[in-house]
């Protein structure tokens, strides 16, 4: 093999890579928190809902996760905006992460608050407490203790996921390496590059995760360990 | 403009046969490189063990769309001809084989320990302790997570046509640039995606509470 690896252009553009990963990292923790908001709306309803709210959000949730999300990020860039609706590609990019992580998130919170057990409801009923304490105490918060690893690897996805917007020219991390690229010509260093700050991110996020989950969850504080 | 009309939605079907063709070969050769990492992963050995799950947390801690230029580019710098689409089925095995390794790996631990107790005692080997007595057993464990992965597989193809390869999503950017109508065209892509997904993710599902039942 006579392939040179050079890596100089680093000097130059090393910029350029931390405002992708930069704005990679405000898409998704943006894509994350509004996901979890309709994941958990969404699983309620799912759980408590009327007959009808239910098949709803059971439609919404399957046609996410049956769809591939490169398409998704198509029909609400291209498509919205060809019905008027014009959005730029960082607002569509958050609005179609967001769906997605909601309709997984919807998934994962659902089998949470369906492991509540209906003795603690009545419980929280005998002690008094008022509903919005029994729904947010008794069962948001365990039901979310119960699944978080499940919601913290499914954030970390998404945050990998997020790579496919450049596709619609969200200047994140991956759309600024292809730029880079194509100035340089240093196609497969860029990608190597690339490759390793995602790694980097995704420790990070699981670190991050980890301790949202220790300020959270009195029990993993005090004890160190799960539910 | 040119009006979108049935030919564009034949066009599209005919392509969906590209994606199956992808998903096919990410699932096999998945399937092919996977089961020895599977292995890797339970071995006794503290270096095959290693190598497994550094390749397993840097394909899991990479986007595929990385993987995907990775190899695409890889390819080009060893000397060889770009063809799209043995530049994605390679990435998509390696994709495919570090989630299918994780999964049975799960699946081969989740084999009682008295099993091996029990085939140690009988005199096979290990060779014949796989073979006759635990992966039979973590074969039925692993087939309902096996499918639902199929799924991923599937959506995960559409990522292919970055790198050109004419499968169903990019088949849809290409009548998109010629009649214009992203939200009709990419409605009927994703439709034709949800027909592929749908009955495997009903299946995974079928078969993971048929597998519970029998508990």
């Amino acid at each position: 093999m006579s392939y040179k690896f050079d890596f100089e252009f680093l000097a130059e553009r090393w910029p350029d890579f931390v405002a992708g990963a930069w704005l990679t990292i405000q898409l998704t923790v943006l894509a994350i928190a509004f996901g979890f908001v309709v994941g958990t709306i969404c699983a309620l309803v799912r759980v408590y809902g009327g007959p009808v709210l239910r098949r709803v959000v059971g439609a919404y949730v399957e046609t996410i996760r049956n769809t591939p999300l490169l398409i998704q990020i198509f029909i609400v860039y291209f498509g919205l905006s060809s019905l008027g609706l014009k959005l730029s590609a960082e607002v569509s990019a958050v609005l179609a992460l967001t769906i997605n992580m909601g309709a997984y998130t919807t998934e994962i919170m659902r089998a949470g608050i369906e492991s509540v057990q209906r003795t603690q409801l009545e419980a929280a009923d005998c002690l008094g407490l008022t509903r919005l304490q029994t729904m947010l105490h008794v069962v948001l918060l365990p039901a979310m203790e119960r699944v978080y690893p499940s919601l913290a690897s499914q954030g970390v996805l998404l945050m990998l996921a997020s790579s496919i917007t450049s596709q619609i020219s969200a200047e994140e991390l991956t759309a600024t390496a292809n730029l880079v690229q194509s100035d340089t010509y240093r196609s497969f260093e860029v990608y190597v590059i690339v490759a390793v700050v995602y790694l980097a991110l995704s420790a990070l996020y699981r670190l991050g995760f980890w301790a949202i989950g220790l300020i959270l969850f009195e029990r993993r504080r005090r004890l160190g360990t799960p539910l | 403009m040119i009006q979108l009309s049935v030919n564009h939605l034949l066009y599209l079907v005919e392509a969906a046969r590209f994606t199956i063709l992808l998903s096919v070969i990410a699932f096999v050769g998945g399937a092919v490189v996977g089961l020895p990492i599977a292995l890797m992963r339970v071995s006794k050995s503290r270096l095959l063990r290693g190598i497994a799950s550094g390749y397993i947390q840097f394909i899991q801690g990479t986007p595929l769309l990385i993987v995907l230029f990775l190899s695409y580019f890889g390819l080009g710098i060893l000397g060889y001809k770009l063809d799209p689409l043995v530049a994605a089925g390679i990435s998509f095995t390696i994709y495919a084989a570090a989630f299918l390794g994780e999964i049975w790996r799960g699946c081969i631990e989740a084999v009682p320990k008295t099993q091996w107790e029990a085939s140690d005692c009988l005199g096979l080997n290990p060779v014949q302790q796989y073979a006759y007595v635990i992966l039979p057993q973590a074969m039925r464990i692993a087939i309902p997570p096996t499918v639902g992965f199929m799924v991923q597989i599937v959506k995960n193809t559409s990522l292919a046509s970055v790198i050109g390869f004419v499968e169903l999503a990019r088949a849809g950017q290409i009548v998109n640039n010629s009649t214009f109508e992203p939200f009709a065209i990419f409605t009927a892509v994703a439709a034709i995606y949800f027909v592929l997904c749908y009955p495997l993710s009903v299946a995974a599902r079928t078969l993971e509470r048929r597998a519970h039942a029998g508990r």
